[in-house]
C-alpha cells in the first residue's frame, strides 16, 4: 500500500513538472509567434513601400522622357510600321516585306 | 533544572475571577472567527473584483490597427496604398525642452521654429499636434531625442504614385484616412477595414506570452482592382493635355470604355490636381467632367434619333430628305444648317450632320417614342455604378415638349447628359444594339465568353446600319475625317454645342467640342468619348478639336491592347474643307 502511494506521489510530481515545462514551452512559442507576426507586418509595410517605388520608377511619363531625351528615341509613326501576318502555326513565318520608303523614314536618326 | 514553583510567588498567587480567562478565550475565538469570515468573504464573494485587480497587473489589451486596402489598376500597378506614418503632438503641461531641442524638433519636422513655438504657446488646449503624417524615419529621430511631453501616435499615410493622372478616378483620403472623393469615398467602408483588439498576458519583459481572448479580430481593408489600365490612362491623359493646351481650352475630359465588358479603361479630366499635395486645391480642379458635370451633347445625339426612326420604319437609310434652303421654320423658331445641303439621304444626314434633316425625321415621330429611346440608353437616368456625385443628366418629360423642342432635342439641344452617359449609350451601336452596364472594377471575362450581358435596345440590323453611317461620318467627306486612325476602321460622331451663358441664352463664342466613337468597326472593342470645353484658339468644331484626340487615343489603345488592324495601312485622306456641322 505504501509502495503504491509512493509510486503515485512520484507520478504526481513528474506530471506537475511536465506541466510547468510545457507551459513554459507554450509561452516561448507564443513569443516566437508574436515576433514572427510583427516581422510579417514589417515585411508587409516594406512590400507596400517597394510597390509604390516600383510604380514611381515605372511611370510612363518617366520612361517616355528618358527614352526621348536621354536615349534619343522616337515613336514610330504608323507609316514606318510594317505589319506582318503570320501564317498558320508550324510553318515558317514569311519574310517581312521591305519597309515602305517614305519621307518619314528619312527623318529618323 | 529545578522547577520554579510559581504559585509560591505571592504576586501570582493572586486569585482572579474565573470569567476573565474565559473572556480572553472568547475574544480570541471571536477574532479568529472574524478572520475566517473575512477569508470566506474574500475567497467566495468578492472574487471578481480581486481577480480583476490581479489581471490588471499582467493582462493588457492590444489594439491592432487595420491597414486600408490598396487600390490597383487592372494590371496590378498601385494607384493608392497606405504606409505607416506618425503624428507628433505635445502635452503642453508636461513639455520640458531646451531651445536647442526645440530647434532639433523643428528641423526634423521640416517646419519653421517659429511655428513650433507658436503651437506650444497655445493658451487653451493642453494637447496640440505639431505635425501629422510624419514619415517613420523622422518620427524615430524625434523619439530618440527623448523630450518629455512629446507624444507620437501611429497613423497611416496614403500614397498616390500615379498622382494627377488618376486623381479623378481614385480620389483621395483626408488625414484621418477617410475617403473624400472618387473610389476612396465610394468604397470607404470596404477599403477602411476594421481595427482589432485582443487581450494578452504579459511577462515582466512586457512581451505578450498568452492570448486570453480575441475581443475583435482585425480585418484589413479589402484591396480593390479597378478596371482602369494605367498605360491607357497615360495615353488618354497626355493626348487630352496636348489638345487642351493647344486649343487654350478651359477644360477637357475623356473616357475610354471596353465595349465587350462595360469596363471603364481610362477616365481623365483637365484641369486636375495632385492627390499627394492638396494645399492649393480649387473646385475647378476637383470637378469630374466625365461623371459629375453635364453638358448639352449637341450632334452626338443625332444617331439615336435616326436609329429610332429606322427601327420604327419612319425612314430607310436611302430615304431622301429635303434640307434646302438650309433653313427650316417650326412655329416662331427657325433652325438652320451651315450649308444648304439640298436633298440628301438619311445616311448623309448623319455623315454631314444636318440639323434640318434630323429635325424633319424627328417630327415624324411621337415625343414619347423619342423620350423612351433616350431613357432606354440611360440618358436622364440615375447612374447605378455607385460613383460619388455621378449625375443623371436631364431629359424633360415628353408631355411638356413643344414641337420646336422635339426638333432641337433630336440633335442634342435642350437636354443635358454627362460624358460617360453618352459614351455608354454608344455601346448600343458598337454592340449590335445592346447597351452594357458600366463598371469601375475589373471583370474577369474569359477568352471563351468575353462579352458581358447587356440590354437589347435596337435590333441587330439597325445597329449595323448605324455603324456604317457613323463610319461614313468619321471618314473622308464626313464631319470628322481627323478621327481616322491608320490601320483601323473607326466610326463616330462629332458634336459642337454653344454654351449657355450667364443670361440663360446661348453664348456666341463659347463652345463645347466633342467626339464620341468606337473602333475597330469590323469588331468594336472600345468606345472613346472626348470633350473639349471652351476651346479659344480660333477653332471650335468637334471635328477639329476633339476628333484628333480620339484618333490618337484609339490608335494607341488598340495597339496596346494588341487588336489586329482591320483596314489596310495607307495614308489617310483628310480633306482641307470637311463639312462643318451646324450649331
Amino acid at each position: 500500500m505504501t509502495r503504491l502511494s509512493a509510486v503515485f506521489a512520484l507520478l504526481l510530481v513528474l506530471s506537475g513538472l511536465s506541466l510547468v515545462s510545457s507551459q513554459y514551452r507554450a509561452r516561448q512559442l507564443f513569443i516566437d509567434l508574436d515576433r514572427a507576426q510583427i516581422a510579417a507586418r514589417k515585411l508587409d509595410v516594406e512590400w507596400r513601400t517597394l510597390q509604390i517605388d516600383q510604380t514611381n520608377y515605372s511611370k510612363h511619363s518617366l520612361i517616355e522622357t528618358a527614352a526621348e531625351r536621354d536615349l534619343k528615341m522616337q515613336k514610330p509613326s504608323q507609316r514606318r510600321i510594317e505589319y506582318i501576318t503570320l501564317p498558320e502555326h508550324g510553318t515558317t513565318p514569311i519574310e517581312a516585306k521591305t519597309p515602305v520608303k517614305t519621307d518619314d523614314a528619312k527623318a529618323g536618326p | 533544572m529545578k522547577s520554579v514553583r510559581f504559585h509560591a510567588s505571592p504576586v501570582l498567587a493572586v486569585k482572579l475571577p474565573a470569567w476573565r480567562s474565559r473572556a480572553v478565550l472568547c475574544l480570541l475565538f471571536v477574532a479568529f472567527l472574524a478572520l475566517l469570515l473575512r477569508a470566506i468573504y474574500l475567497q467566495a464573494f468578492s472574487t471578481r473584483y480581486l481577480q480583476g485587480q490581479g489581471e490588471q497587473r499582467y493582462m493588457v489589451t492590444l489594439e491592432t490597427a487595420a491597414t486600408r486596402g490598396k487600390i490597383t489598376d487592372r494590371n496590378g500597378d498601385v494607384l493608392a496604398s497606405s504606409i505607416p506614418a506618425y503624428s507628433i503632438g505635445v502635452e503642453i503641461e508636461d513639455l520640458d525642452a531646451t531651445p536647442a531641442e526645440l530647434a532639433d524638433v523643428a528641423r526634423l519636422l521640416e517646419m519653421p521654429l517659429a511655428d513650433v513655438k507658436k503651437k506650444i504657446a497655445d493658451p487653451v488646449r493642453r494637447f496640440v499636434y505639431l505635425k501629422r503624417q510624419v514619415p517613420p524615419l523622422a518620427a524615430q529621430a524625434i523619439g530618440k531625442l527623448g523630450i518629455p511631453g512629446v507624444r507620437q501616435m501611429k497613423e497611416f499615410h496614403r500614397e498616390y504614385p500615379q498622382g494627377e493622372m488618376m486623381a479623378h478616378v481614385v480620389g483621395y483620403t483626408n488625414v484621418d484616412d477617410t475617403g473624400q472623393e472618387g473610389i476612396e469615398l465610394a468604397w470607404q467602408k470596404s477599403l477602411a477595414g476594421l481595427d482589432g483588439s485582443r487581450r494578452v498576458i504579459r511577462n515582466r519583459l512586457n512581451q505578450p506570452i498568452e492570448d486570453v481572448a480575441s475581443i475583435r479580430a482585425p480585418h484589413d481593408g479589402t484591396d480593390l482592382t479597378l478596371s482602369v489600365d494605367s498605360r491607357l490612362q497615360y495615353l488618354a491623359f497626355t493626348e487630352l493635355k496636348k489638345a487642351v493646351d493647344f486649343h487654350h481650352a478651359k477644360a477637357g475630359a475623356i473616357v475610354v470604355l471596353d465595349v465587350r465588358t462595360g469596363e471603364v479603361l481610362a477616365l481623365a479630366n483637365l484641369p486636375t490636381y495632385d492627390p499627394n499635395d492638396r494645399r492649393k486645391l480649387t473646385g475647378e480642379q476637383l470637378r469630374n467632367r466625365v461623371l459629375t458635370d453635364t453638358y448639352e451633347p449637341g450632334s452626338t445625339l443625332k444617331p439615336f434619333t435616326i436609329a429610332l426612326a429606322l427601327e420604327r420604319g419612319v425612314v430607310k437609310p436611302d430615304t431622301v430628305m429635303q434640307t434646302a434652303p438650309g433653313k427650316f421654320t417650326i412655329g416662331p423658331n427657325t433652325i438652320s444648317d451651315t450649308h444648304n445641303h439640298g436633298a440628301i439621304t438619311v445616311e448623309e444626314v448623319i455623315k454631314l450632320s444636318s440639323n434640318i434633316g434630323t429635325a424633319k425625321i424627328a417630327l415624324k415621330m411621337q415625343p414619347q417614342d423619342m423620350w423612351e429611346m433616350y431613357t432606354a440608353v440611360g440618358l436622364g437616368q440615375a447612374p447605378k455604378w455607385g460613383f460619388p456625385g455621378a449625375v443623371a443628366g436631364r431629359v424633360r418629360p415628353f408631355k411638356s415638349w413643344r414641337p420646336i423642342e422635339q426638333a432641337t432635342m433630336s440633335y442634342g439641344y435642350g437636354l443635358s447628359v454627362s460624358l460617360i452617359q453618352i459614351a455608354r449609350a454608344y455601346t448600343m451601336f458598337a454592340r449590335d444594339g445592346e447597351i452594357v452596364p458600366l463598371t469601375f472594377f475589373r471583370t474577369d471575362a474569359t477568352a471563351a465568353s468575353p462579352y458581358v450581358k447587356g440590354t437589347q435596345v435596337i435590333p441587330v440590323a439597325i445597329a449595323r446600319e448605324m455603324r456604317h453611317m457613323l463610319e461614313m461620318a468619321a471618314g473622308p467627306g464626313g464631319t470628322a475625317p481627323k478621327a481616322q486612325v491608320m490601320g483601323y476602321r473607326v466610326a463616330g460622331k462629332t458634336g459642337t454645342a454653344h454654351k449657355v451663358g450667364v443670361h440663360g441664352t446661348y453664348d456666341g463664342n463659347r463652345y463645347v467640342g466633342s467626339f464620341v466613337g468606337f473602333a475597330p468597326v469590323s469588331n468594336p472593342r472600345i468606345v472613346v468619348a472626348v470633350m473639349i470645353d471652351e476651346p479659344s484658339n480660333g477653332i471650335h468644331y468637334g471635328g477639329d478639336v476633339a476628333a484628333p484626340v480620339f484618333s490618337a487615343v484609339v490608335g494607341g489603345v488598340l495597339r496596346t491592347l494588341n487588336v489586329e488592324p482591320d483596314s489596310p495601312i495607307k495614308s489617310l485622306i483628310i480633306p482641307n474643307d470637311s463639312p462643318k456641322e451646324t450649331l
